[in-house]
């Protein structure tokens, strides 16, 4: 079992080591300067690129920048290009803003896939399943944007309440509970949008796994032995069932990184996805790769607690 | 008294038969059951032929719909409102008397782009799934039938030596170089005859052993791609790249090469051991036929119907670029170049934002649910009762 | 005819599969009678509708497409196929239970072995823990599963599969039923498990004075245990009778073909006999008799009349009115 942790933990370090790379040439063999230094640009005069490029090394070879960049990187003392803050006080910043839409997202992806899925591979073909295979369907056709400009207007015209940013604005000297109601509200449509399309994926893939489990005979025999329809459905078959889906945690962890660009850029919520997109526009090459790197480590990681957690609770596994 | 025995007839030996289908045939009846699958298709085929009649009717130099022509004077009109003849030119009426489908902020017909725009999705769509799946079915293939085989130490050997000797020579040290690259291609033919003679080893056990096979280093590169998120690694490269609808197509399709990757090498994996193929080795079928003739039309199975999802897919991220801005530039219109556009005026005119996305919507919609039926009629399982 | 009531009498059973445009009649019309201690085989090729008509007996027949058209099924005394599922459940591992054919597949792979047994148990009675715990020691022993304590904590992949088909055989006997269906146990085994097998169940039926209707299609392990035989062909039952009537005097076509197939030292150096053609499917099943296009002795009547079972005497009875006429 430790070989396979010490051989597993090598190989990751080796993709790591090569998605570093091949993140760090897309970015630099790019055609363009970062927009600091383009010499078009007339608000830089020459003295100020050439000292630009001085203190971040970009004069000198490729290979050579690359062992600089991933040097600050690890001793944390990486600054953006843009204001010279430091990029991964940036980094934490916008993560604890999107933290709390991750965390609901992610809630309630996995609270309400899973009943769904389950009662439709049960029912299969009754009006529940088919609806919701309707729903998930229409869910997963829908541009982002589009079915987010629909809820907006909705919300806005039927309810009454503002959905833009975390908070409304002005709201500071409000008593606790109605800023604790008003940070709701703000954070509800946007974790939802988020959820839909995970939902839909999600109580799909479960709906498929619940129905091949059924379909075998160990569930059969669990019916010959008089055990009433709620045990085999709930303790034979779904028990298998969940088997993939444990794993499954594992890959959550990447999308604490993640942060849906658009959804952000619609609520003009201030988090890691727009911080990334504002860096892909302002050509800000320490901020793109190091989210780069921080969520290729947390796909790695996330990867290998699935083998884990798969090693776990499959008893015909065991190494 | 005893009945004579019927003579033996060996052609009713067997009865009475099910009724013989091909089995193209069979699958066919098994779509055709789903009904949603079928709408998805008849969906489909109607996109198919609007965008072919689109591209048809409004290129070249007097279309017969134009959808570049500007007309500031008629901005923002609704769906259905009639022309302001007056303060027109003749020939920048609308061709059907009305504005079908309203016009944009820049007067121009809805309608129009709308039927641009669908050829340019389809394209966007089939050629980036197209590069996709031709990648993706070669990596795969190689890495599933050509999996144990790979590079040698010898080969990397020879090459190390070759590539050394040309730097050395071009840096100066001209013999150095020189020799380095003569032993480099001595190795190089060695490794190359040490495989086809047999017990004639020039070279030792341990340089012919594989140094990294075609599977890992294609699994590797599999895992590579993987670790960065699809949107932002399109996103990123699409950004820093010249804005292009070859760039947008080639980018998503070199980001989704790795789905079909893990299909085909899973189904060439299975099939390489099953007995049909040793058969067939056994009889004395070269490779490339056994690749082509049998194993490929079962591998084809999920490649199909993940490439129909994702063509439904591509278009998606298409418009979810366009959003951003970066998506296709104009002149070209696209569905979600339309949508785009329109979200600057959702409240005073909100066709702009409701009729590509829900023309968006349905044709995504019959994607899925067409390629979820060509998975339902292609699994074998359920085509045995 | 036996003077005692049957424990369990199959009445003219029908079970038909709705295809798209088909209907697949895999049992059609098929009755026999298990009586207490007795044990009865049911024997026919691949797709005749044994396991088809055992797996009605416990309402097991998956509801589309299945659905059972016809008959009954009488259990002491009483007509269980209008049963619901609740009362079914009361019978299923309690007084009737069944034996699968593949056991790696037939147990769930991620409870232990002692679960699994367990949940037999506790399903039907109220039992302490560590009661519970000892009957499932002593089921294994009475297996001849060496170590039954370990054994209790093993997952199903960990035995062999001898090992796992006695599992399967101690989680049917766990309630002492007073039938246990056993399908095709040992086709999935070595030759010389299936002898240890069916030696087993053998002195457990003489112990516990159970009746097995054992399903199969070889005749070897028929001759060996059954005490009545039911040759099924094509869903129809087409002849029974008690072992030494259906082996040594067969009455119908299809039986003395499969008796003749066996091979035999005397028939040494022969050709194998074989019956030329195919069995037919369950949906396109021919006109009259189904066998009569493999039939040698078939005659014009057979193509359009299907016949009934025909008394041969001493509860020996046949489908064939030809070779009945030898009489």
């Amino acid at each position: 079992m430790f070989s396979f942790i010490g051989r597993s933990i090598v190989q990751k370090t080796i993709t790591l080591f090569f998605v570093s790379v091949v993140s760090f040439l897309i970015i630099h063999l790019a055609p363009g300067e970062p927009s600091q230094i383009d010499p078009m640009n007339p608000k830089f005069t020459p003295e100020m690129v050439e000292r630009f490029q001085k203190e971040f090394h970009l004069d000198e070879p490729l290979y050579v920048q690359y062992v600089y960049f991933y040097r600050d990187l690890f001793t944390g003392k990486i600054v953006s290009w843009k204001d010279n803050q430091s990029v991964l006080s940036k980094i934490w910043e916008r993560f604890l803003n999107s933290l709390p839409l991750f965390i609901v997202g992610t809630l309630l992806t996995w609270t309400l896939s899973f009943p769904v899925g389950i009662r439709s591979a049960i029912h299969r073909g009754g009006i529940y399943d088919r609806s919701a295979t309707f729903f998930s369907y229409f869910l997963i056709s829908i541009p982002g944007f589009f079915f987010a400009y629909i809820l907006i207007i909705l919300v806005v015209r039927v309810f009454h309440v503002p959905v833009i940013g975390m908070e409304t604005f002005g709201m500071g000297d409000a008593p606790w509970p109605n800023l604790f109601m008003d940070r709701i509200w703000h954070l509800l449509i946007p974790s939802l949008l988020g959820a839909t399309g995970g939902i839909a994926v999600l109580s799909r893939y479960v709906r498929s796994q619940m129905l091949e489990v059924e379909g075998q005979d160990y569930v059969r025999t669990a019916r010959a032995k008089g055990l009433p329809p709620d045990q085999v459905h709930y303790k034979h078959a779904l028990r298998n069932a969940l088997l993939p889906f444990v794993t499954m945690f594992g890959l959550i962890l990447p999308g604490l990184i993640g942060g849906s660009v658009i959804i952000e850029s619609i609520f003009s919520w201030p988090g890691m996805g727009r911080m990334a997109y504002e860096a892909i526009l302002a050509r800000d090459y320490p901020i793109i790769l190091t989210v780069n790197f921080l969520s290729a480590v947390l796909v790695l990681a996330g990867t290998f607690i699935s083998d884990l957690l798969y090693l776990a609770v499959d008893p015909r596994i065991r190494l | 008294m005893m009945e004579e025995p019927l003579t033996e007839n060996t052609e009713i030996l067997d009865g009475p038969q099910a009724p013989k289908q091909s089995r193209f045939a069979e699958r066919f009846q098994l779509f055709n059951q789903n009904r949603l699958a079928l709408v998805g298709l008849v969906i489909f085929l109607a996109f198919f032929i609007t965008a072919v009649a689109g591209v048809v009717l409004t290129s070249g130099q007097d279309p017969v719909f134009n959808p570049a022509l500007v007309r500031l004077q008629e901005k923002l009109l609704p769906p259905f409102s009639r022309p302001n003849l007056e303060t027109l030119k003749a020939h920048e009426a609308p061709t059907l008397g009305i504005y079908l489908l309203g016009t944009d902020d820049l007067g121009r017909d809805v309608f129009a782009r709308m039927l641009q725009g669908a050829w340019v999705s389809l394209t966007v769509g089939f050629v980036a799934v197209g590069i996709a799946v031709i990648v993706g079915i070669f990596m795969g293939g190689l890495a599933g039938y050509y999996g144990q085989g790979g590079i040698c130490y010898d080969q990397i050997l020879s090459l190390l030596l070759l590539l050394s000797g040309i730097i050395f020579f071009f840096l100066g040290w001209v013999k150095l170089g020189c020799g380095l690259f003569g032993v480099g291609i001595i190795i190089f033919i060695l490794s190359l005859t040490a495989r086809r003679a047999k017990g004639n080893h020039f070279m030792p056990g341990w340089l012919r052993k594989t140094a990294f096979s075609f599977d890992t280093l294609i699994m590797r590169m599999v895992d590579i791609m993987l670790c960065f998120p699809s949107f932002f690694l399109i996103l990123t490269v699409v950004a820093l790249l010249p804005a292009s609808i070859y760039n947008i197509m080639i980018i998503i399709g070199l980001t989704s090469w790795m789905g079909t990757t893990r299909f085909v090498r899973a189904e060439f994996l299975s099939l390489r051991e099953q007995d049909f193929v040793s058969a067939a080795k056994a009889l004395g079928v070269g490779n490339f036929r056994i690749i082509f003739r049998h194993m490929m039309p079962n591998a084809i199975a999920p490649v199909l119907v993940s490439s129909t999802i994702g063509i439904a897919t591509a278009i998606l991220t298409e418009a979810g670029l366009s959003f951003l801005g970066f998506g296709v530039p104009p002149p070209y219109a696209t569905w979600g170049n339309i949508l785009s556009d329109g979200k600057r005026f959702i409240f005073d005119a909100p066709w702009l934002t409701f009729i590509p996305g829900v023309a968006i919507l349905i044709v995504v919609l019959c994607f899925n649910l067409f390629g979820e039926g060509l998975k339902d009629a292609l699994n074998p399982k359920l085509s045995q009762e | 005819m036996r003077s005692e009531k049957p424990l369990l009498s199959t009445q003219d059973l029908k079970v038909y599969f709705y295809g798209r445009d088909k209907i697949s009649r895999a049992v059609d019309g098929v009755s026999y009678n298990i009586h207490a201690g007795e044990t009865v085989c049911l024997v026919g090729e691949s797709g005749c509708g044994k396991t088809v008509s055992a797996l009605s007996a416990l309402g097991l027949i998956p509801s589309p497409p299945g659905k059972i058209v016809g008959g009954r099924i009488i259990f002491k005394g009483k007509d269980i196929l209008g049963l619901d599922d609740a009362a079914m459940q009361k019978i299923r591992g309690n007084q009737i239970s069944m034996v699968f054919q593949e056991p790696l597949t037939s147990l769930n792979p991620v409870f232990t072995i002692g679960d699994q047994i367990g949940e037999a148990i506790s399903t039907h009675e109220v039992i302490g823990q560590d009661a519970l715990e000892n009957r499932c020691v002593q089921l294994l022993r009475d297996m001849e599963i060496p170590s039954p304590e370990q054994r209790l904590k093993d997952y199903p992949h960990q035995l062999s599969g001898g090992q796992r088909q006695r599992v399967m055989i101690a989680m049917a006997l766990a309630c002492n039923p007073d039938l246990i269906i056993a399908d095709e146990p040992t086709t999935a085994l070595d030759v010389t498990v299936q002898a240890q097998i069916l030696n087993l169940l053998k002195s457990v039926q003489e112990k516990a004075s159970m009746s097995i209707l054992y399903i199969t299609h070889d005749l070897g392990v028929v001759s060996g245990i059954a005490d009545r035989v039911y040759v099924m062909y094509a869903g129809l039952i087409v002849e029974e009778g008690n072992t030494q009537q259906v082996f040594g005097n067969a009455f119908h076509p299809y039986t003395r073909g499969l008796l003749a197939s066996l091979p035999d030292r005397e028939k040494r150096g022969q050709r194998l006999h074989n019956i030329p053609g195919t069995v037919p499917n369950p949906a396109y099943k021919p006109e009259g008799c189904p066998f009569h296009p493999r039939c040698s002795h078939a005659v014009e009547n057979c193509k359009t009349v299907l016949p009934e079972m025909i008394s041969l005497g001493n509860d020996h009875w046949s489908r064939c009115p030809v070779l009945a006429r030898e009489l």
